[in-house]
């Protein structure tokens, strides 16, 4: 009996494996035909953009005709799909290089920020959700309640604008916008693009403290929006399960209160939580955007900006496809998940 | 019939829930005692049958008012017991069975870890010997294959496989009162004969005393000893399984006139007649004891 | 017995007389369980205050939001401007006050663009099945996995900065969830008896679609809009903050907190009140909506 369910497992797992893997194959065919298509609405002359106003017509069309863009549609498509799947999404106006070269340089540095924000959401983020589920209507729980309706009604970026007026200009507790001070740039080797493993690496500890202090305010900003999105998800979640009858089973049982929340009932929520913790990560990806232009912050989401605003359409796309891509790999990461610890999914 | 020694003294447990429209009583004035014995509690739904259940154990929402003169489980007064008292007593003294195994075992966790948990939180034993323990509950239940069922998720068992399942959970400890709320109310009818035997086999061997809560007032005056029949939160009277049929008092003949009869008149079944002035008497005085 | 209590009698009966009592008395319970919700009350009033504010902004608005001052610039909060001026003189409440009108045209028409593509595209996706299912859901699944900000500023870009350009962009990326809903609403409606028995009467599909099918999404697609409308204002101010949005002069309050950002040092107020508006008036859709969940769809419980 137990081979048979062994089998059937393997079985059903390859089936959903295989079926997981067609949808997200279509869901990345799907973006990159929106960001081709949005490549193709740009008011802005692709060939006036490398070749400059300056070209004559002779210049200007065979910059044409190199880009392909005589072609059919579909066709221009298909040779957008193959280069864009050898990792090539072409040249940034802006810097002169490959958009995929500026990228890998300023990914390091969203990715330090998003990480220690998704470790705040977590850690603070989950316990409050589990306490004030357990305590409804406690003081924790109308403070959950608080941070919640703050986390989803405060703009990012003009929280924080005060942040910096206060803790920066008015206190001087803590450095201003940038990722170091000034002075200590580019002393450390980028080994891993994250600058506190990086300083650690290089054991400049002065330059990590510094890195650190300036790492504090966006992150928490960040882990704020996480921690209120997830205190929030974890709460609901709770609410259901305690409410559930195996929870008394357990109280039957004799088993302490302490491990009916945190190991029966949180144990089940933690699936569910999984996919909540993937999509808070993705929306840490988007604040990113609006949390390192108020910082400075050298990340994805200021390379996005800049792009933006220089019309850089090759990196704007760029960075589209990349955010989404990791959106689309975080999002198959929980499913993964999801499956190997639900009993019932796999 | 073998009554011998009090297990449990129920005296005057009262409960009430509050609501938008007051104090609702789910329990008034009920008082009874139960030896090693096995004794039904049968009711309609809504008759405060599973409310007098988990009262004894203790385990309502935090908002139920729980008022009794006196619950005395073994000559320990449990309404003095602080929460951490209580839970010594919760599965090692005291077990329940509920309705239903599909909503009543953890999804995520396999059977044999969850009998295993009720096992070594009463007992602090190596990982191996809780394991054996297990494997030997799950035989007494007359599971066949102990080793492969011990890994099943709950989603994975049948239910009455399930049912069993819980059995072994709540009997593992070695508990001295069992409370089965309609163990077997959520099973197919062919299985439903068969878990009854295993609870009944198993409730005998240890000389444990049963509440057996059901709204199946044959199949309880079958299995049962003493019965107990509820309305309305109050006790209407307490009867030997015995003499059920002989009973007198209007709510228990209205409820066998209810039942089909296979071998009766094939006319019109009786609709049930409720009588508001049973609420008032008082019946609590003749429900202690024989 | 008063006559308010036989109002509430009536309302209240166990067994109304007719559908209309019925509808009445439901509505009653509805009511009364929204207005204990102090909170979703205080955000119904600030919302219906926006409306006002903005419907009679020439009124209320002491200034010009658009002329400059220069000899006036960088006042601080006075009886003259209550919310100080802004870097070239021009006077901030009033700014905030005609901004209004800014934020109530981005949600209205996202509103108006995102709710009927939604449940179009769910009803029929849900009342069809099969492939055009298939399809449809296909289509949405691929603008859900995606952030939307991100999505919004790659639109922005093509179609060019400014507000109706943030409009489209926001719509864009707003349809897929209200799509969701509505094709489960269909799916546990298509099947009922009453939807078999309007097309034994010879009903067309969009005769049921239109007439029996979408009037009962509308209940749950509120929620989830009125929900939403936090995260659209968010959005839109975000995208005026990293000058995509609404183009300067225009009183748009992320425009208006990003042109603050260079002076925050010294003038905090130029930051500060743009900024309060946007969070009081998210705060307001926020507190709203979770009423109005709690009122139409009991189960949830958040």
């Amino acid at each position: 009996m137990l081979q048979l369910f062994t089998i059937r497992r393997v079985k059903k797992a390859t089936h959903q494996t295989v079926r997981l893997l067609i949808m997200v194959a279509i869901t990345f065919f799907g973006l990159l035909f929106i960001t081709f298509l949005i490549g193709r609405v740009v008011p802005i002359d692709p060939v006036l953009a490398v070749v400059g106003d300056k070209a004559s017509p002779e210049v200007y069309q065979q910059a044409r005709l190199a880009m392909g863009l005589d072609l059919p549609v579909w066709r221009q498509f298909f040779i957008y799909m193959g280069s864009v799947l050898h990792g090539d999404l072409g040249t940034s106006v802006l810097t002169a290089k490959p958009v995929l070269q500026d990228i890998l340089r300023v990914f390091p540095a969203t990715l330090e920020l998003a990480v220690i924000a998704t470790c705040i959401g977590i850690f603070v983020g989950i316990p409050l959700g589990v306490f004030s589920a357990v305590k409804r209507g406690s003081f924790l729980d109308h403070i959950t309640r608080v941070i919640g309706l703050l986390g989803y009604s405060l703009p990012i970026f003009w929280l924080g604008l005060l942040a910096l007026i206060v803790f920066y200009a008015k206190l001087d507790l803590l450095p201003g916008p940038g990722r170091i001070d000034v002075f200590y740039e580019d002393i450390v080797d980028p080994v891993t693009g994250i600058m506190l493993i990086d300083c650690i690496i290089a054991r400049e500890w002065d330059i990590f403290w510094n890195a650190l202090a300036h790492i504090i305010m966006p992150a928490t900003l960040l882990g704020y929006y996480s921690m209120a999105y997830l205190s929030r998800m974890t709460r609901s979640f709770m609410i259901e399960q305690l409410r559930q009858e195996y929870i008394l089973t357990a109280r039957v049982k004799g088993v302490a209160e302490w491990r009916v929340i945190w190991g029966h009932a949180l144990g089940n929520c933690a699936i569910p939580l999984i996919t909540v913790v993937a999509l808070s990560f993705g929306t840490l990806l988007e604040g990113s955007v609006l949390t390192e232009t108020v910082f400075a912050w050298p990340g994805l989401g200021l390379y996005l900006t800049k792009s933006l605003l220089n019309a850089d359409m090759n990196s704007v796309l760029g960075s589209t496809i990349v955010v989404g891509t990791i959106f689309l790999g975080v999002n198959l990461f929980s499913d993964f998940l999801y499956k190997v610890l639900d009993p019932r999914a796999r | 019939m073998n009554d011998s020694g009090h297990l449990l003294d129920v005296k005057d447990l009262t409960v009430s829930f509050p609501s938008p429209r007051g104090e609702v009583c789910a329990v008034k004035n009920v008082s009874f005692s139960l030896g090693h014995e096995k004794i039904g509690i049968v009711g309609e739904s809504g008759s405060g049958k599973s409310v007098t259940g988990r009262a004894i154990l203790r385990l309502l929402p935090p908002y139920a008012h729980i008022h009794a003169t006196a619950i005395t489980f073994q000559e320990k007064d449990l309404l003095s017991f602080s929460e951490q008292e209580m839970r010594r007593i919760r599965g090692r003294q005291i077990s329940m069975v509920m309705q239903d195994p599909k909503y009543s075992l953890n999804p995520v966790r396999t059977v044999g870890e969850q009998i295993r948990e009720a096992y070594t939180i009463h007992r602090k034993v190596p990982r191996r010997q809780a394991r054996q323990q297990t494997l030997e509950m799950l035989t007494a239940v007359r599971i066949r294959n102990p080793e492969q069922v011990y890994r099943l998720y709950p989603h994975e068992v049948s239910g009455g496989m399930g049912q069993r399942i819980m059995i072994a959970m709540m009997l593992i400890p070695e508990p001295s009162l069992l409370i089965a709320d309609e163990p077997t109310s959520a099973l197919d009818v062919t299985v439903q004969l068969q878990v009854l035997a295993i609870l009944d086999d198993l409730v005998t061997q240890r000389g444990m005393g049963l509440i057996f809560i059901s709204h199946d007032l044959e199949l309880v005056a079958s299995f049962c000893d003493r019965i107990i029949i509820m309305y309305g939160g109050r006790i209407m009277e307490v009867v030997d399984a015995a003499n059920l049929h002989q009973s007198t008092h209007p709510y228990t003949r209205g409820l066998l006139n209810c039942l089909p009869r296979i071998d009766g008149d094939k006319g019109k079944l009786s609709t049930l007649q409720r009588d508001a002035s049973w609420l008032d008497a008082d019946f609590s005085a003749t429900a202690g004891g024989k | 017995m008063s006559s308010t209590r036989r109002w509430q009698h009536w309302l209240l009966s166990d067994s109304p007389a007719s559908p209309f009592q019925a509808a009445a008395g439901r509505t009653y319970l509805g009511l009364a369980e929204f207005l204990k919700n102090r909170l979703a009350v205080f955000g119904l009033l600030i919302i219906a205050a926006l409306i006002l504010i903005a419907f009679f902004a020439p009124y209320i608005a002491p200034c010009d939001p658009l002329v400059t001052n220069l000899v006036n610039r960088l006042q601080p909060l006075s009886a003259a401007h209550y919310f100080g001026t802004d870097e070239v003189g021009r006077d901030i409440f009033s700014r905030i006050v005609w901004g209004s009108r800014l934020t109530l045209y981005v949600i209205g028409l996202v509103a108006i663009i995102a709710a009927p593509v939604g449940i179009i595209i769910g009803t029929v996706s849900g009342y069809f099945g099969g492939l055009i299912d298939t399809i449809l859901m296909r289509i949405t699944d691929i603008f859900l996995a995606f952030p939307k900000l991100i999505l919004a500023l790659a639109f922005v870009a093509a179609l060019g900065p400014g507000i109706e350009n943030a409009v489209i962009a926001i719509a864009i990326t707003s349809w897929p969830p209200y799509a969701r809903i509505a094709r489960g609403e269909t799916i546990t409606i298509r099947n009922g008896d009453f939807i078999k028995a309007i097309r034994l009467q010879g009903a067309g599909p969009i005769r049921i679609i239109t007439g029996h099918i979408m009037p009962l999404c509308i209940s749950s697609l509120i929620v989830r809009i009125t929900l939403d409308m936090a995260g659209i204002i968010l959005t839109a101010a975000g995208l005026g903050f990293l000058g995509l949005g609404a183009q300067p002069p225009s009183p748009e309050w992320g425009a208006m907190t990003s042109t603050g950002r260079a002076y925050i040092i010294d003038h905090w107020w130029l930051i500060t009140m743009p900024g309060t508006a946007i969070f009081v008036v998210s705060l307001a859709f926020n507190l709203l909506g979770d009423g109005l969940r709690e009122v139409l769809d009991p189960k949830s419980d958040n």
